[in-house]
């Protein structure tokens, strides 16, 4: 058990994500419900994969990986891959292999390349308001990728449907109203998800700093982007915000998450930052 | 050799008047197969009978090389249907051998249908073919050839898109409801106008099953007929945009020279549903709904000639589907026939072999009659050699009919070898 073995596995579970996503493409295209379950198969094996390889590396060097961009990467990755099982086997949906096979595959691609930063010890990064924070946010955002992903469906499949003419999609997609769902369902998870990782962040936050809240950047950010997934649902809930405008929501919502998770860190800096070198 | 016959009308051949008197209900369809079984000279039988087509498709028994029983069929069918022969026989198409197993894969394959790609199709022909099987009207020649026709079936409409398009209105209006609401059946429809249009599209989504129907006409006691007709609940046209909170799909089709719906009214009764979809279906020409309607959102609005756009590209796709589903068809038929020859080349052998040990072992106990100083062991040893040497002389005949090349008429060779060796073969598999 060592860091080269973890390695290897993160290399070998990034390949079977490249393969199943390659098999989620010959899906799209040519529908064969084979090729849907080999992929499906081969995403499910690449996730367990993932798991093993962190495994690997918390046992070999006595902590988590989520201690530079690399890992962190790999982390959302991994959150991403477990959330899509769950809804996958909660929605069924097939065709959203498709969107997380290679929104995964970039992730890991990245992972891969991106030469990892030297990892220092950091005392404070344990304990359990700590792990409980790290766990709730990247679920709760892998969650609301996946409601993003349902929110391009539901754009592909509208605009066939409004400018009559059922196109390469029509087939493919299942209706607006499930894909409605599908998204709805994502993104209250989701956001459940993320405002108990924000608590536990303040209270991990007060039992290191002393205070719930430092005007961080990161701080700023994360607590814009839940509420504009905060506005999003109360527009849905009390002024009727479904379909189209709240799919375009949810998308606008990850960019911001992206935004929050990579950018904030790149261009302003704060206490997350290390995470990301 | 086995001759395949089929006899029929369709769609293409005949006026729906003519079709009618023809076809076979279930029953009948089975008094009839009775009388053909009775008949010596039909070996085995299935007939077909949907709206589009009656088809009789037979097996001649095949002593009678000359014969194929087409006129007796003919009358038999005038007899059974009780219409003069004269009526009908020029719309009848007669095809045999692979004519014939081509017709029926294609039919099967839904390529022979009003409606290319529609499904109901090859189910009427497992039903007829269950039919016949319960009945002991087929055999080997047709089980197999029915099972034949149902894979080929299968795997064009597996391999091909020709089922995957709508090709008519109403199913093409079903097919983007599929698409706009995951669950029809929790679903109300609201019907306005109550004439034969209305009636035609309801038929069809009644048959998938919505939840509710809601009908408004501007004479209310037609709204009323119509409601209870379909079970459904009528309301005065002046509640229709009332009724928009209520239902998910408005089928229009009333003779109204204006817009019956407008943008302001769906935009009202948007908001008090929460902006949960609306699907308009707009059938009338001219128009009902206010195409504007479709810049709301969430709201869709299909015309009549929307719709026909899409049936027609649908159509057009449904073309080029159909070559393909024609080579497979070919195939099926090249292997099937194929497999009909091999069926043939069995009896010769054995017929060929009999004859020529026959021949030996009446030879050879004339010849030993007269032989009597011979001892068991030179009995033994001449009866071997007289069957080794029918059998070396047979060999190389018997190998070349197995060995049943690819560009040769294999059923000429099997005449020939029949003839020099003056064979009869009781045709019974």
């Amino acid at each position: 058990m060592n860091l080269q073995t973890a390695d290897m596995v993160l290399v070998l579970t990034t390949v079977l994500y490249f393969t199943s996503m390659t098999g989620y493409l010959l899906f799209l295209f040519n529908q064969k419900s084979a090729c849907q379950k080999t992929a499906f198969y081969l995403i499910t094996t690449a996730i367990v994969f993932h798991f093993i390889s962190m495994v690997i590396y918390t046992i070999a060097s006595g902590h988590v990986p989520i201690q530079n961009l690399s890992q962190s990467l790999s982390l959302a990755a991994f959150a991403l891959g477990s959330m899509f099982l769950f809804f996958q086997y909660k929605f069924n949906l097939k065709i959203l292999g498709v969107f997380v096979s290679v929104l995964l595959s970039a992730i890991m691609l990245a992972v891969v390349m991106i030469p990892d930063a030297p990892v220092e010890k950091n005392a404070i990064l344990r304990g359990f308001w700590f792990y409980s924070h790290i766990l709730l946010v990247f679920t709760g955002e892998a969650a609301l990728a996946l409601a993003c992903g349902a929110g391009i469906l539901y754009l592909l499949q509208e605009k066939g449907i409004k400018t009559k003419s059922p196109g390469f999609f029509f087939k493919r997609l299942p209706s607006l109203d499930f894909l409605d769902n599908v998204g709805y369902t994502c993104l209250t998870t989701g956001f459940a998800l993320l405002t108990i990782g924000l608590v536990t962040g303040f209270i991990y936050a007060k039992t290191i700093w002393g205070r719930f809240w430092s005007w961080d950047p990161k701080e700023v950010f994360s607590v814009g982007t839940w509420m504009v997934y905060a506005a999003l649902l109360h527009l849905r809930l009390y002024s009727g915000w479904r379909g189209r405008k709240s799919a375009i929501m949810t998308i606008i919502g990850f960019f911001i998450i992206i935004f929050t998770f990579l950018g904030v860190n790149m261009l302003l800096g704060g206490h997350h930052q290390a995470f990301t070198k | 050799m086995s001759k395949i016959i089929l006899i029929g009308i369709n769609h293409k051949t005949a006026p729906v008047e003519l079709r009618e008197k023809l076809s076979f209900s279930g029953e009948e369809a089975i008094v009839a197969l009775e009388f053909l079984k009775q008949d010596k000279d039909i070996k085995e039988s299935l007939i077909f009978s949907t709206c589009n087509r009656t088809e009789v498709l037979y097996i001649p028994q095949a002593g009678d090389q000359t014969n194929d029983q087409v006129d007796k069929i003919i009358e038999f069918i005038s007899h059974q249907r009780k219409i003069d022969s004269s009526e009908f026989k020029s719309s009848l198409y007669i095809y045999k051998e692979d004519d014939a197993i081509r017709h029926l894969f294609r039919v099967a394959s839904s390529l022979d249908s009003m409606v290319v790609g529609e499904p109901q199709i090859l189910g009427q022909i497992k039903q007829a073919y269950r039919v016949a099987v319960e009945n002991n009207a087929s055999g080997v020649l047709l089980n197999r050839l029915m099972h034949k026709a149902f894979s080929v079936a299968k795997k064009v409409r597996k391999e091909t898109g020709i089922g995957d398009n709508a090709v008519s209105i109403s199913y093409a209006a079903i097919e983007l409801a599929n698409k706009i609401f995951s669950d029809l059946s929790q679903k109300t429809v609201m019907l306005l106008g109550a004439g034969e249009m209305a009636e035609l599209a309801v038929e069809h989504l009644i048959s998938n099953k919505v939840k509710d129907i809601i009908v408004a006409n501007r004479t209310f006691k037609n709204a009323v007929d119509l409601a209870q007709k379909f079970n459904g609940q009528a309301v005065k046209f002046e509640e229709r945009e009332d009724a928009l909170k209520e239902v998910d799909i408005i089928i229009s089709s009333t003779g109204a020279t204006d817009y019956v719906l407008t943008q302001a009214q769906v935009k009202r009764a948007m908001k008090k549903r929460h902006h949960h979809t609306l699907f308009f279906i707009d059938i009338a020409v001219p128009r009902d709904i206010d195409p504007k309607i479709n810049t709301i959102s969430n709201a869709y609005v299909y015309d009549i000639d929307d719709l026909k756009n899409i049936v027609e590209s649908n159509i057009e796709q449904r073309g080029k589907e159909t070559v393909k589903a024609q080579r497979f068809i070919e195939e099926a038929v090249l292997k099937f026939r194929k497999w009909l020859e091999g069926l043939a080349i069995v009896p010769t052998i054995k017929a060929l072999n009999d004859k020529i040990s026959s021949i030996v072992d009446i030879e050879f106990n004339k010849t030993l009659s007269n032989l009597k100083h011979l001892s068991p062991e030179d009995i033994q040893a001449i009866k071997r050699m007289t069957q080794a040497i029918a059998s070396r002389t047979i060999h190389d005949p018997i190998l070349f009919l197995r060995n049943t090349g690819d560009h040769r008429d294999d059923s000429l060779y099997l005449n020939v070898t029949r003839q020099l060796f003056n064979i009869d073969i009781p045709e019974k598999q």
